[in-house]
């Protein structure tokens, strides 16, 4: 009996002790040490959410002074926003009406396949192809506006403060627009064809098809996309760092590389971490959304 | 008879207008990658004045041969590092993962329904929140700036989402295979690794595929493990290419080519397995 007890206790140990003290180590410990480190100041003596209100508070978060009428750094927290205002809706729309348009199109299998080159390409490549296409003399971007007459806005999108965070967050649809096109197309191959041809033969047109068939059954798809998106969107960092190092005059300092320069440069480990649960609890939040959305698609 | 030459002939229209929008929208992706692609085998005087000027053109591999060779961040040896920290940081956590999602599934022992929940849980957290400490535990291990701290960190990080996924990967597997073989008196380990790892292959082919590029492209996490310059990661590289001010485009989008070159193969080869685990792993 003994026996037989220990010897389930070594199977046990077995398939789940590496991962569960690999787990503790360096998932569990960090953690919790950022969360108590949020409520601490320097000394280590708990101060409670000062931390939270001096951080959230700070020019580098929120800086109402310009924003959003003068010209940035506008801080994180506004960064982020409009990275998800412009970013997520081009991401679905796009995503979207692509895998339609590439249903059946001579040449679609190379088409998505470039598109797909975005989610393979390191970010920190994409923020250095960020910087090439929207360079004023070496970038594409700027020979296509000196070509329609565009000579004002012809410049290095990514050196002004005025332009940068706008560059970054158009190369940056750029980039994961591969991601939801292979999820909508994946989608799309699930949707019966009849649910067309019935819709054809009422009368229905490409576009009421698309509205009233695509559309509300790619919803599964949509909250998947959306969720996925907006979770990258707030730890977006690689990208930033590589194209504009937060600048230019920290214009395009987004909470991750605040994150990241209050813990690393400013050496302020107490402030990083309010920023650090910060974004934690958006994706939590995201993550409730998700998984509470996914049920109700299910009934 | 009319009707129906009327209709194809609208189809066919249509079909030709989809084609020309599509390849036009295509192209807002083809010319940025083919500028790359330009930039990396032409000279940077010629790319001064845009990669699409082609009234002298002078193709080599310079620019290469420079990234590779670079007198402060040389690719060669970055991808030699990558290269080290990336296989180790795929296999190790797919073993352990999958260890954990079969004890989890098949061993009757308290706690197990709680500690999937946990893991689940810590699928949530973004690695900001563990970077600081993290930076401090491997400091105090000595492990910190070594590429075996990096390994060490990846592995954990993958176990979390390898975990989830194996264990849905595994509760597809039909369990009557298992059942006789321990009837046959094979115990946990050998129906694990002689029955049900040879059974997950695509499962865990799809797992290969997504951590290695995952690790491949982190910054991040290299970024806060490893600062010695000639332990410094291929992704860690690309940023010290440029300068402030004046950037050698040639140089920085061959570098870029090559850093991509590795996750592109893992692409090509493992296609199938790389697109079924995203959409499998995003749409569970």
């Amino acid at each position: 009996m003994f026996k037989k007890k220990l010897r389930t206790f070594f199977e046990v140990a077995l398939f789940t002790f590496p991962a569960i003290i690999l787990l503790t180590i360096f998932v569990i410990v960090p953690a919790v040490q950022t969360l108590s480190l949020s409520v601490m100041n320097a000394d280590g003596e708990f101060v409670g959410l000062q931390n939270f209100k001096e951080v959230l508070f700070s020019k580098n978060i929120i800086n109402l002074d310009r924003f959003p009428f003068k010209s940035p750094p506008w801080g994180a927290i506004p960064d982020n926003a409009i990275w998800i205002l412009i970013h997520l809706p081009l991401v679905v729309l796009l995503g979207m009406v692509l895998a339609v348009l590439l249903k059946d199109v001579w040449g679609a299998s190379f088409i998505k396949s470039v598109i797909f080159l975005g989610m393979i390409t390191p970010m920190v490549v994409g923020g250095g192809i960020i910087r090439f296409i929207f360079d004023e003399h070496a970038g594409v971007v700027n020979a296509i506006l000196r070509g329609v007459g565009l000579d004002q806005f012809v410049r290095s999108w990514t050196a002004y403060p005025d332009t940068a965070l706008l560059a970054l967050i158009l190369g940056s649809v750029l980039l994961w627009t591969g991601f939801s096109l292979i999820l909508y197309s994946s989608g799309l191959s699930t949707i019966p064809q009849e649910y067309y041809e019935a819709a054809e033969v009422d009368g229905a047109n490409g576009f009421q098809r698309f509205v009233h068939i695509t559309v509300p059954l790619l919803k599964p798809v949509t909250i998947t996309v959306i969720s996925m998106t907006l979770l990258w969107e707030l730890k977006i960092f690689d990208l930033v760092y590589s194209a504009t190092g937060g600048g230019p005059g920290g214009a395009s300092t987004v909470l991750a590389l605040r994150m990241y320069s209050l813990a690393f440069r400013a050496l302020d480990s107490n402030k990083s971490a309010v920023i650090a649960v910060l974004i934690t609890a958006l994706t939590l939040i995201i993550g409730v959304w998700l998984s509470r959305a996914n049920r109700g698609s299910e009934d | 008879m009319l009707s129906t030459t009327k209709k194809s002939k609208k189809i066919t229209f249509q079909r030709a207008a989809v084609t020309v929008v599509a390849w036009l929208a295509g192209l807002i992706w083809i010319v940025p990658f083919m500028g790359i692609l330009m930039a990396s085998v032409r000279p940077q005087i010629e790319l001064i004045h845009g990669w699409w000027n082609l009234e002298e053109v002078h193709l080599s591999f310079d620019n290469f041969i420079n990234a590779w060779n670079h007198p402060t961040a040389p690719m060669g040896q970055g991808i030699r590092n990558s290269l080290l920290v990336t296989i180790p940081a795929t296999i190790l956590p797919l073993i352990i993962a999958t260890l954990f999602a079969y004890g989890l599934m098949r061993l009757k022992f308290p706690g197990r329904k709680i500690l999937l929940v946990m893991v689940v849980l810590l699928l949530s957290i973004p690695q900001q929140m563990v970077a600081v400490p993290l930076f401090r535990i491997l400091n105090d291990m000595n492990l910190i700036n070594t590429l075996p701290g990096l390994i060490i960190t990846h592995t954990s990080w993958g176990l979390i989402w390898i975990t989830i996924f194996m264990r849905n990967y595994l509760s597809t597997l039909p369990p009557e295979m298992e059942e006789a073989a321990s009837l046959d008196g094979a115990n946990r380990l050998q129906i694990f690794f002689k029955i049900v790892l040879p059974l997950s292959l695509p499962g865990l082919a799809s797992v290969a595929a997504l951590q290695f590029t995952w690790v491949w492209n982190d910054f991040f996490m290299a970024l806060i493990t490893i600062y010695e310059p000639n332990l410094l990661t291929a992704t860690q590289r690309i940023p010290l290419l440029k300068g402030q001010y004046s950037v050698d485009w040639g140089v920085l989008s061959a570098a870029s080519l090559i850093v991509t070159a590795i996750p592109l193969l893992v692409f090509v080869f493992l296609q199938k397995y790389y697109i079924k685990g995203l959409i499998g792993w995003t749409t569970k």
